[in-house]
């Protein structure tokens, strides 16, 4: 399972601090997405479009995303348009659309691209386990940052081999209690199996001395680049709150 | 069961922030540090088993299992499913960074309920009542979050009502499926390994 599609690259972004890659990206996702209208949304998404040219990103895999995300906000469509207050636009049978309705769909559209843009353009471009260690920096709690450390480690060694075993003894699945039965026990399996595997792994800690905190090996170092980009991004955060 | 970015208003993204934040916070006090790698192995199990798409007539779903994570974890379920998103919102793009918080509780808050409601039943029960109890607590994980997701929509405008019964009205066969994987699957889990139903004490 390859899951940071990403993370890989050479550009401005793939290089920068993790830890200011998120105190850039919080705040101008939080803004954008309590934003109203239609302008401040436009102007955020044309920020979140230079960000993902600066991170030179496969353009197919980001296409591929964009659709599954916008597969939800489709659905809001066939909705919002019809249930807003206002003056009627158009009318298929006895539904009626209205401007603003139309015009509060556009501004949601336009929000969420600009937040997934950003996210993947930002966030994307770093590795998962760098994520986590720059949040140790930022003072979250470090349990839940351990936590998140296990469960991304231990989430792709999981699956295959059940899969297989249930596929070499011609597992069809179909709609009926043999398939539900089947599913619970490969889902009983597999957190049996977690659970005994967990055990080992805390065992090896403790013979490894493990006494509630990682060395760390590897050091963040704050460049001229992390400056720029961080206090731009801080810029383009206040200008789209005054806006 | 995801909200994506963009789309709440910004006193629901609020509320699902700090409601998020005290339920992973007594998770979290919960957890030692011993705990730890059972917690999140338990949590990688679920994310995979998320993976796994079920047929239903000519379409399929895939498995939440938030009920099934509840019973197991008790209140560690904020902090294990608030990971699990976070990775969602990182990698994938499903749910997103800003609405972390509010898809957090509607995973969580039913996982927790299902806790409470049947985890003494699993595990005191005979086997028709673990059964019941199982396929209750996996229904229940479901129908909660489907309500929480349609409390989140109308409480940002009145204009979500129609997606907000829709999401319900999706979420019914779902809460069936989950009722029965999740009820073969304590039956499965007290015979082989019943330690695993003490682990949210």
């Amino acid at each position: 399972m390859h899951l940071e599609e990403f993370a890989e690259g050479g550009s401005f972004l793939h290089r920068l601090d993790p830890r200011v890659k998120f105190l850039a990206i919080v705040p101008y996702v939080l803004v954008t997405a309590v934003m109203q209208g239609q302008k401040g949304p436009l102007a955020a998404l044309s920020v979140s479009v230079v960000l993902t040219a600066l991170a030179r990103l496969d353009a197919g895999k980001l296409l591929s995303r964009l659709v599954a995300v916008n597969v939800f906000v489709l659905l809001l469509w066939l909705f919002i348009p019809f249930s807003y207050p206002g003056e009627t636009v158009f009318q298929i049978g006895p539904l009626a659309a209205t401007g603003e309705g139309i015009l509060y769909a556009v501004s949601i559209t336009l929000k969420t691209n600009a937040i997934v843009l950003a996210t993947i353009a930002v966030l994307g471009t770093s590795e998962v386990f760098s994520l986590a260690h720059a949040l140790i920096h930022l003072k979250i709690p470090d349990k839940l940052v351990h936590l998140f450390f296990f469960f991304y480690r231990y989430i792709t060694v999981q699956y295959g081999r059940l899969r297989n075993a249930m596929l070499i003894r011609c597992f069809r699945p179909g709609t009926n209690m043999h398939t539900y039965r089947t599913y619970a026990y490969l889902v009983g399996m597999l957190i049996v199996r977690s659970y005994e595997r967990s055990q080992r792994i805390y065992q090896a800690m403790l013979c490894r001395g493990f006494s509630g905190r990682f060395p760390v090996v590897s050091h963040f170092r704050l460049g001229r680049g992390d400056v720029v980009f961080g206090l731009s991004m801080a810029a383009v955060t206040v200008v789209l709150v005054i806006v | 069961m995801h909200i994506s970015e963009g789309v709440l208003s910004a006193p629901a993204l609020v509320t699902g922030a700090l409601l998020a934040a005290g339920g992973v916070a007594a998770g979290l006090k919960k957890m030692d540090y011993e705990r730890i790698p059972e917690v999140a192995v338990l949590s990688s199990a679920f994310f995979v088993a998320s993976l796994i798409h079920v047929p239903i007539g000519p379409s399929s779903v895939h498995l939440v299992l938030n009920g099934l994570l509840g019973v197991l974890l008790g209140w560690m379920a904020f902090p294990a499913i608030l990971v699990a998103l976070a990775l969602h919102a990182v990698l994938f793009q499903f749910g997103g960074l800003t609405s972390l918080g509010v898809n957090t509780v509607i995973m969580a808050a039913p996982a927790v309920t299902a806790y409470y409601l049947f985890n003494r039943p699993i595990r005191r029960g005979g086997h028709l009542l673990s059964t019941l109890a199982g396929f209750g607590s996996g229904a229940a994980g479901i129908a909660l979050g489907a309500v929480l997701v349609a409390v989140a929509l109308v409480s940002t405008g009145e204009e979500f009502t129609g997606v907000a019964r829709l999401v319900l009205a999706a979420h019914l066969p779902v809460m069936v499926i989950e009722g029965i994987v999740t009820g073969f699957c304590v039956i499965f889990l007290k015979k082989v390994k019943p330690e695993v139903l003490e682990v949210g004490k």
